[in-house]
């Protein structure tokens, strides 16, 4: 397990580039024209279907712990 | 010191006093765009007369990035190494969140090429140039200012023009007109074109600043700064660059409600500009208020009028897509028109004008409406998002990469254009020319300079060049060739090209096919290509003109 710091999540490879303008403009369309409750739903469900796409519970748990660090 | 703006004369045109034969280009507008295209079209012997509404350049810097591509094109038209000695060169991106460095660019991060990725230079001095370049040909650039067209129609394959003078009215025929009128085109409005698009309600602020002391940290090497949420201006955006004559532009988001005439007073700027340069003494050069869309044309030629520049599209400044789009519209433009003209292209030729660079305006306004999106946020879930990403991008290299303060001018390529044979290469068929150092015949020299301006056959490697009418030959690294051979110096070329393969540029410089063993039948079937001989025709070709000598 990592022993980076308990404040800092450890870099992650760039996996987007080069068609991250592409996704994050795909991103703000599907949310376009919803209300903040149903943004809300919408990234619950996107965290989800992500996740089954994922697949791996290792890299699920890893990618959790480490987006909770930057709180 | 202040940029002196000198006057041009008004001398009276010879249609005040009586009628002139049908001109061959009437360019409306002696703005970067229209005198390029003027400098162009003369460079290939075709005459015009440019039509200016006023008598002095352009007042404020406005555009002042210039990308590498566009020195290129200038350099052909003999102007960029003049505005590369008094440009600031740039090429450095430095984005930050806070007062945190989050992530930075190098756009040129390789050497071998003659000009460099940006360089900062006021519109004023780029006009200048032009202008005094245009005057090299004085027979073949009739340069009018104070010349205001009122109204232009189109008749039986010419437009007549009717314009306004300090000593009157008058009327010219012309068998082209070119409209680079900018982004409110009184042409456009005349013919109603429907020119609509997104707008962006938020507003920004502009102030040129000129003061001694570099902002630039330690090191001063003037670089491109961004900034979200800088603590000198919470909660917006702020870019800053620098330009010649010690001038800094400082552009700072404004709130959506922004009430523009009070922003844009001293009162107001003053305090925002010492929040960023702290006690450092400065002047107040120009400042303006804008709010910008992202909107094109539906189609850039309507019969014998055609746009070019922000008459045909506008964009946000974030990106220097806007001039530098206008100035590859007219690179696009000059040899198709001259082709036509001359009788060697039939006029569905400009169709490809058309299709080419509206495909490069609509990349431009994607790029450019997709930084300004992520720079303004609209609803509190974009905001969401967009902290977020910042919160990551301190130390997470995807989210470095998804930060967008502009996604900074290209080359556009031209794939899938009816002009391009399709093949298989490092630099592939439809793209823009990359730059490489060549050794030559006349000593030191680069492959821009030996091939834009005209169709070249350039061999990379030992492959042997067939002799096709109106193709020039190159050789790079060979030795047997009966035409001019280079050496590709530290081989930059061989490595940007590959060897053993055959380029066939077009004079605008894009790659228009692609060979391993070039033989004269497939080289003069996409030279014709390139000149239009596979596009659809729906009338009869248009009659043989004079050619200009």
């Amino acid at each position: 397990m990592s022993t980076d710091s308990e404040t800092q999540a450890r870099p992650a490879p760039d996996r987007l580039s080069p068609n991250q303008d592409e996704f994050y403009a795909a991103l703000m369309a599907a949310h376009a024209g919803l209300s903040l409750d149903d943004s809300h739903a919408l990234n619950a469900r996107l965290v989800l279907m992500m996740a089954n796409r994922i697949g791996d519970i290792q890299v699920l748990e890893t990618i959790l712990r480490d987006a909770r660090k930057y709180s | 010191m202040a940029y002196e703006y000198q006057t041009y004369a008004f001398e009276p045109p010879p249609g005040l006093t009586g009628p002139e034969p049908r001109h061959k280009v009437v360019i409306v507008g002696a703005g970067p765009i229209g005198l390029t295209l003027a400098i162009d079209l003369a460079l290939r012997g075709v005459p015009s007369v440019v039509l200016d509404d006023n008598n002095v350049v352009s007042r404020g810097s406005r555009a002042i990035c210039w990308s590498k591509r566009t020195l290129e094109i200038f350099d052909r038209l003999g102007l960029g190494e003049r505005m590369l000695a008094r440009g600031v060169t740039w090429k450095v991106g430095r984005q930050f969140h806070g007062a945190q460095e989050v992530f930075s660019f190098d756009l040129l991060p390789e050497d071998g090429h003659k000009y460099p990725a940006f360089i900062n230079l006021q519109q004023y001095y780029v006009e200048e140039y032009l202008i005094e370049r245009a005057r090299d040909f004085p027979d073949l650039i009739d340069l009018r200012f104070c010349n205001k067209v009122v109204d232009h129609r189109e008749i039986d394959r010419f437009v007549q023009v009717e314009i306004e003078t300090p000593s009157g009215l008058y009327k010219l025929e012309t068998d082209w007109l070119i409209a680079c009128d900018g982004a409110k085109s009184p042409t456009r409005e005349r013919m109603g074109l429907s020119f609509e698009g997104q707008v962006f309600e938020e507003q920004f602020l502009i102030a040129d600043i000129e003061m001694e002391h570099s902002p630039f940290g330690d090191a001063a090497v003037p670089e491109r700064w961004f900034w979200f949420d800088p603590p000198f201006h919470p909660g917006k955006s702020a870019l800053l660059h620098m330009q010649p004559d010690n001038i800094y532009r400082i552009d700072l988001q404004l709130d959506v409600g922004a009430d523009a005439k009070a922003e844009a007073t001293e009162e107001k700027v003053m305090p925002r500009i010492r929040a960023i340069v702290g006690d450092t003494p400065f002047r107040l050069d120009w400042m303006s208020v804008y709010k910008f869309r992202c909107i094109m044309l539906d189609r850039f030629v309507h019969g014998r009028v055609i746009f070019a520049g922000d008459s045909a599209h506008v964009v946000s400044p974030f990106g220097a897509r806007g001039g530098n789009g206008g100035i590859q519209d007219v690179d696009n433009l000059g040899w198709k028109l001259a082709a036509v003209i001359g009788g060697q292209a039939n006029e569905n030729l400009l169709e490809s004008y058309d299709a080419e660079r509206r495909h490069g305006a609509e990349e431009n306004i994607l790029n450019s409406a997709r930084s300004t999106n992520f720079m303004t946020p609209k609803t509190g879930i974009e905001a969401l998002f967009r902290a977020e990403t910042l919160r990551l991008a301190h130390n997470q290299p995807f989210a470095r990469k998804l930060l967008n303060s502009g996604r900074l001018s290209l080359p556009c390529g031209l794939e899938g254009s009816a002009l391009i044979t399709p093949g298989a290469a490092q630099v592939a068929p439809g793209r823009a020319m990359v730059d490489a150092p060549l050794d030559g015949p006349h000593g030191a020299s680069w492959l821009i300079e030996e091939v834009q301006g005209r169709f070249v056959l350039v061999g990379f490697g030992s492959v042997p060049l067939p002799e096709v009418a109106g193709v020039a030959r190159i050789g790079v690294n060979q030795r047997n060739g009966d035409y001019p051979c280079f050496t590709a110096r530290s081989g930059h070329a061989i490595r940007r090209y590959g060897s053993e393969k055959a380029y066939l540029f077009r004079p605008d410089g894009h790659v228009a096919a692609v060979f391993d063993a070039p033989d004269a039948a497939s080289v003069a079937a996409a030279r014709d290509r390139a000149m239009g001989a596979e596009m659809q025709s729906d009338e009869a070709p248009a009659p043989q003109r004079e050619v200009t000598a």
